[in-house]
């Protein structure tokens, strides 16, 4: 037998050859297109100047005339798409804050193994999680709670994720439990051991699972479909499907500008399209941050 | 029964704590379970759950004797979701292997970072973006025009309704499908891959007498998983669309119960179809876990 050369192993796979990289090098850039153009188009087109957007027939990839930010000012100047980015706003901060707090006491309360009623509060739980209660039995208990046409009704509802509560008592139990011991023989409080060295101790998985309730509150669609007849409650993802989706014409009387003349509709749909993306990409990069962790630890202990 | 007071009086305090979020579950968890007794009825939204006239399993006919728009529904439902399990399913699984083999840790992140986003966007947001991508006056339609090519006709298109609806379940959540894969991956022992390869095996065959076998139980779970969800596929996306195709073409069982019950003030029926479905649903679920247990697998929960 001939003496091969040594081989370069690179975590024990051989060194990949040329064409291989090259299939690999394509294949991801084309995913990676596929996911960034369409933002580039629906930025640009909503700074684009009004003339280059009826010139290029509604779509603008790469505006050349400079920036206009028209359409924005328009949106943004007191009329329906300010008064449900309002609206968003409300909701996903109050969301957020009541979900966080009702997920955070409920998963310190379960990891307390070994207390009274621990197990069946448990099992209620985790069978909550196994069946979804239906739409017309839902909608039914909204109305007899006179939620209907309220914003409540949008908030409340999804206000606790069994999902969301199982990895936060899994998060709790997985921290050293002499510091609560030792904290509560020096006579610390139940409350004061979880928001004094509990909750602190936690601040990894509460702002994963806080992100995620603020990305899904501030994305909340279909609640507000089904419990908000009165479109001056409507959130943005509603005004949003009623201008871009279905693309009603949006007027000067809708925006609140009446004096100025209007930028082109795709240029006001776009900008509201925006607003309505910005504030993800914004807590992206947060999440982000922590979200591998938070998935799995969902994923292993759920 | 002293014993018992005794440990609630040292435990009441973590009672307190979780009574708020148990509230919440009950209220909107187990509560809504009694409104299932319209689908028994003839329900009328003015007389209330109390004062409707009760009509047995009329309500029922709808799921035993076939009606034309309930058999329509439960068919799309199906077609769709085996077109999730052969087409959707393993896309994340290629993207995953690609990923995983990268010598680059730079470019890794920074393709995961691009491809998880689309996740975070709402479906309002992708159906808009897509409309804005293909619709009439889109992106490459107007880059189509411009280059003496005809228009590609997608959005609104009957026809193309099952395929667009894909595409956008695969941009929306293939690149956060491979963040379990992923997971996996970077678990499987590397001495394995270097025992194999002082045998003389190369890369593919690594990859598929190692790195695919290393996945197999993660994707038999997941499929499990799928299983016991066959029923629900695609509410939110499908009735921000369903105005540009009809009902035949897109209408999924969710829809079908919205669509009749709330809009068409069908109550009783729509309930009852809902309340079959999530019969049939949970019965999936735990089918599908005693087929995880079975298959030596964690499945959702232990029991």
């Amino acid at each position: 037998m001939s003496a091969k050369p040594r081989q370069v192993l690179v975590g024990g796979m051989p060194m990949p050859g040329r064409a291989e990289s090259v299939v690999k090098a394509v294949f991801l850039t084309v995913i990676c297109a596929l996911v960034i153009v369409p933002f580039i188009g629906v930025i640009s087109t909503s700074l684009a100047s009004p003339d280059e957007v009826i010139r290029a027939g509604g779509f603008v990839l790469f505006p050349k005339d400079g920036l206009d930010f028209s359409a924005y000012r328009s949106i943004l100047s007191g009329g329906t798409v300010t008064e449900a980015l309002l609206v968003s706003a409300f909701i996903t901060l109050v969301g957020t804050a009541i979900a966080l707090t009702l997920t955070c006491t409920l998963g310190w309360a379960l990891s307390r193994r070994g207390t009274v009623g621990n197990k069946p509060l448990l099992l209620l739980v985790l069978i909550s999680l196994l069946f979804n209660p239906g739409l017309i039995p839902t909608y039914l208990v909204v109305q007899q709670f006179g939620l209907l046409d309220s914003l409540w009704a949008v908030i409340l509802p999804v206000s606790i994720s069994a999902f969301n509560v199982i990895v936060v008592r899994a998060y709790f139990i997985g921290l050293p439990a002499a510091v609560f011991d030792s904290a509560q023989i020096d006579g610390a409080s139940e409350w004061r051991t979880f928001w004094h060295i509990g909750l602190p101790l936690s601040k990894a998985v509460v702002a994963v699972v806080g992100l995620f309730y603020g990305v899904s509150y501030w994305n909340s669609f279909f609640g507000a479909l089904l419990y908000l007849n009165d479109s001056s409650k409507w959130p943005l993802q509603l005004v949003l499907r009623t201008y871009v989706v279905n693309g009603v014409e949006i007027g000067a009387q809708d925006l609140g500008a009446a004096s100025e003349a209007l930028p082109p509709q795709t240029s006001i749909q776009m900008a509201i399209l925006m607003i309505s993306v910005v504030p993800i990409l914004c807590v992206y990069p947060f999440i982000q941050r922590h979200f591998a962790k938070g998935v799995l630890t969902g994923a292993v202990k759920g | 029964m002293t014993a018992f007071l005794q440990r609630l009086r040292r435990d009441y305090p973590v009672l307190l704590l979780a009574i708020p979020g148990m509230l919440v579950i009950c209220a909107f968890q187990y509560y809504p379970l009694w409104g299932n007794v319209i689908a028994f009825q003839d329900y009328q939204p003015y007389l209330g759950v109390g004062k409707s006239l009760w009509n047995g399993v009329e309500n029922f006919g709808v799921v035993v004797n076939g009606d034309p728009e309930f058999v329509n529904a439960v068919k799309n439902t199906l077609i769709l979701t085996a077109i999730q399990t052969v087409i959707v399913f393993p896309a994340p699984i290629v993207v995953a292997l690609v990923l995983h083999s990268l010598l680059s840790n730079r470019i890794r992140q920074f393709v995961q970072t691009v491809i998880y986003l689309p996740h975070f966007m709402s479906w309002v947001i992708v159906v808009a973006v897509f409309q804005q991508m293909l619709g009439g006056t889109g992106m490459i339609n107007n880059w189509l025009r411009s280059h003496g090519y005809d228009p590609i006709h997608v959005i609104g298109n009957v026809d193309a309704f099952r395929a667009l609806l894909t595409s956008q379940v695969m941009w929306k959540d293939t690149g956060w499908a491979t963040i379990l894969f992923l997971a996996v991956l970077s678990q499987i022992d590397r001495s394995l891959y270097e025992a194999s390869a002082v045998d003389g095996a190369g890369r593919w065959r690594q990859t598929w007498h190692i790195t695919l076998p290393g996945l197999k139980p993660i994707i038999i779970l997941l499929l499990i998983l799928k299983l016991g969800d066959s029923l629900t596929v695609g509410f939110e996306q499908i009735i921000l669309q369903q105005q540009a195709v009809g009902v035949d073409a897109s209408e999924v069982l969710d829809t079908y119960v919205y669509n009749n019950g709330i809009l068409g003030g069908d109550w009783g029926v729509s309930a009852a179809v809902g309340l079959v479905k999530s019969v049939v649903a949970l019965v999936l679920v735990l089918a599908a876990n005693k087929l995880a247990h079975r298959l030596g697998e964690e499945g959702v929960y232990r029991g």
